[in-house]
């Protein structure tokens, strides 16, 4: 008894061991990233003090010259901007595709909805040199609008992928029904396809925002006016002066940056891995 | 698949009849998206193909056709094997990491403790923050001056502060800080996957499986291993296909520096293609990704049969 209750106490100990060791190392890089940005520049460069709390006050300016003297406003609306146009475009491109893949056009469409979401995997570093030439043909070099033009190339694939889950998922009697009342086939899917999968079109807004807002390769080619930055971007590459990195702003801008993609994640993880997965699990 | 609408037979004079043809309508429904994907994805591609056997660069754009040739001067070039050496290192490196980190962390998860939740929406993290955003907090923790890992070590009497580490100035460890930031970033992906296909498995299959005698190594290594081998897959197959193309981690970390010791395909095929402005040979370096990926997507849509079968 004495024994089993020794390893009982052992095995506890290693189970919040191993708790503790994966949340030290997902969180940490995070937790660093936080207390920097509060943290004054005399405190922060200052090997001797401990680095983990803060030694003088916490402080806003960093923060502060972040909104006031740098262009993060700017690239925060950029972001947004992109994302909602990419989201738009890929609504509408990806919503009838999907249910014409999962419901009109049978073994085909199984086979060009794999096809479809296969591109999804072709890499932006393979695309960026030809895609850099059609980006200036369309006279869009060095302007966000490039990437509103280039992401729905991931999106789309993605989103269809989603969708098409979503509309598998569905019962078809529904529409079948509205058919037998005298709706259209069109009509049937825009009066009882669509308002049917709300949370399926919830769930592509979401990771299309957070797809565009994840992206970096794409921005780094196309644009390098610093106005036309999005969000990331500008953080990672911008916010250098000459050789010097300001810890402080980076850090600040990365956390403010960070924050919506990290609770979007969370909330809609499960559909993104089904949607990933592609019912792999069954 | 019996469907009402078609049972019946149509008459085909008007166009609004043709709109309820469910092959016609489901075409015109479907052509947007894979327009928007032919000409931005397919094109491009044939494009990158043809810029790789050209002589074309931005100050001569003359799309001159020049054969192998390109594929030849890269290959020539002593730097190039190490970044295909450093992109395989990098690739296999922090997907072997991620994966054993994943399958640790899903053990732990799988279990109910109080604060599971929150612990899980934390460890999500790495994987969901943006990762450039990421990376640029990994270079500040690696600082060569300020590192927060290096004070800790020498806090707590590992090293001094004359021989600390300087993670991204040194040869060996440029290359082993990127696959750690790498590894980071995709063990949280790892874990829901494994957590994904763990969930899955019956429990009346386990429970079969215990009361057959079983023990806990048996029951993890003949039957869930097995069982979320499909999955486990695809999610292999995502990681292998983001990191072996990647080029933001090393981009914003090392420049693929010290001396080449960090280059990687697509870093590669940035500096030679866009920044000097050598398009075709970029584009040779980039299509040298080309075979791994095939090979990755072959190996998933084998796997997407068996699923349909």
């Amino acid at each position: 008894m004495q024994k089993k209750g020794l390893v009982g106490v052992l095995q506890e100990t290693g189970f919040y061991g191993g708790v503790a060791f994966f949340f030290i190392l997902a969180a940490f890089p995070f937790y660093w990233m936080t207390i920097t940005s509060f943290k004054t520049n005399a405190d922060l460069y200052n090997v001797n003090n401990i680095p983990f709390w803060f030694t003088n006050p916490p402080t806003l300016e960093h923060f502060r010259y972040l909104f006031e003297r740098t262009l993060f406003t700017t690239w925060m609306l950029n972001s947004l901007i992109i994302g909602l146009c990419v989201t738009a475009i890929t609504l509408v491109t990806a919503l009838p595709a999907a249910y014409s893949l999962a419901r009109m056009t049978g073994r085909n469409g199984e086979a060009l909805g794999i096809g479809i979401f296969l591109t999804y995997l072709v890499p932006p570093t393979l695309l960026f040199l030809p895609l850099s030439r059609v980006i200036t043909i369309l006279g869009l070099q060095n302007s966000m609008w490039s990437l509103v033009v280039v992401y729905p190339t991931f999106t789309i694939p993605f989103c269809t992928w989603l969708l098409m889950g979503f509309f598998k998922a569905m019962p078809r009697e529904i529409e079948e029904a509205a058919i037998v009342d005298g709706c259209s086939l069109f009509g049937a899917f825009i009066k009882m396809a669509i308002p049917l999968s709300v949370p399926g079109i919830l769930t592509t807004i979401i990771f299309t925002f957070t797809l565009t807002l994840q992206e970096f390769v794409y921005a780094l080619t196309f644009v390098s006016a610093s106005d036309q930055k999005p969000i990331t971007l500008g953080v990672a590459t911008d916010l250098i002066r000459g050789d010097v990195y300001y810890w402080g702003e980076i850090m600040a801008g990365a956390l403010i940056a960070s924050i919506p993609v990290a609770i979007a994640y969370n909330l809609f993880l499960d559909r993104f891995i089904a949607g990933i997965t592609g019912g792999a699990v069954k | 698949m019996a469907v009402i609408a078609d049972s019946v037979p149509k008459p085909r004079a008007h166009f609004r009849f043709l709109l309820d043809r469910r092959d016609v309508l489901g075409s015109l429904m479907v052509a947007p998206a894979i327009l928007y994907v032919l000409l931005l994805v397919g094109v491009p591609f044939l494009m990158a193909v043809y810029y790789s056997m050209s002589a074309y660069t931005i100050y001569d754009p003359s799309w001159s056709f020049v054969g192998l040739s390109n594929f030849e001067d890269v290959l020539q070039d002593p730097g190039f094997k190490q970044t295909l050496w450093n992109t395989f290192l990098f690739t296999f490196g922090s997907q072997a990491l991620g994966l054993i980190l994943g399958k640790f962390g899903a053990l732990v998860l799988l279990r109910p403790f109080p604060g599971r939740k929150i612990v899980r929406a934390l460890i999500i993290l790495p994987w969901a923050v943006p990762i450039a955003l990421a990376t640029v907090a990994w270079q500040w923790m690696f600082d060569s001056l300020y590192s927060v890992i290096n004070w800790t070590f020498i806090a707590l009497g590992f090293v001094t502060r004359d021989e600390a580490p300087n993670w991204l100035g040194s040869q060996h460890l440029a290359l082993l800080s990127v696959t750690i930031v790498n590894a980071w970033r995709f063990f949280p992906f790892a874990i829901v996957i494994f957590l994904a296909g763990i969930t899955a498995i019956p429990q009346d299959v386990l429970d079969a499986a215990t009361v057959d005698g079983a023990g806990f190594w048996r029951r993890n290594y003949q039957i869930i291993v097995p069982m979320i081998l499909p999955i486990m897959t695809i999610g292999l197959v995502f990681g292998i296909v983001f990191t072996f193309t990647d080029l933001s981690i090393v981009f914003l970390m090392t420049m693929g520096g010290p001396v080449g010791a960090t280059s990687v395909l697509g870093f590669a095929g940035f500096q030679t293609g866009i920044t000097s402005g050598d398009v075709s040979h970029g584009a040779a370096i980039s299509l040298f990704m080309l075979p791994v990926l095939l090979i990755v997507v072959v190996t998933m849509l084998r796997f997407i049969r068996r699923r349909e079968i």
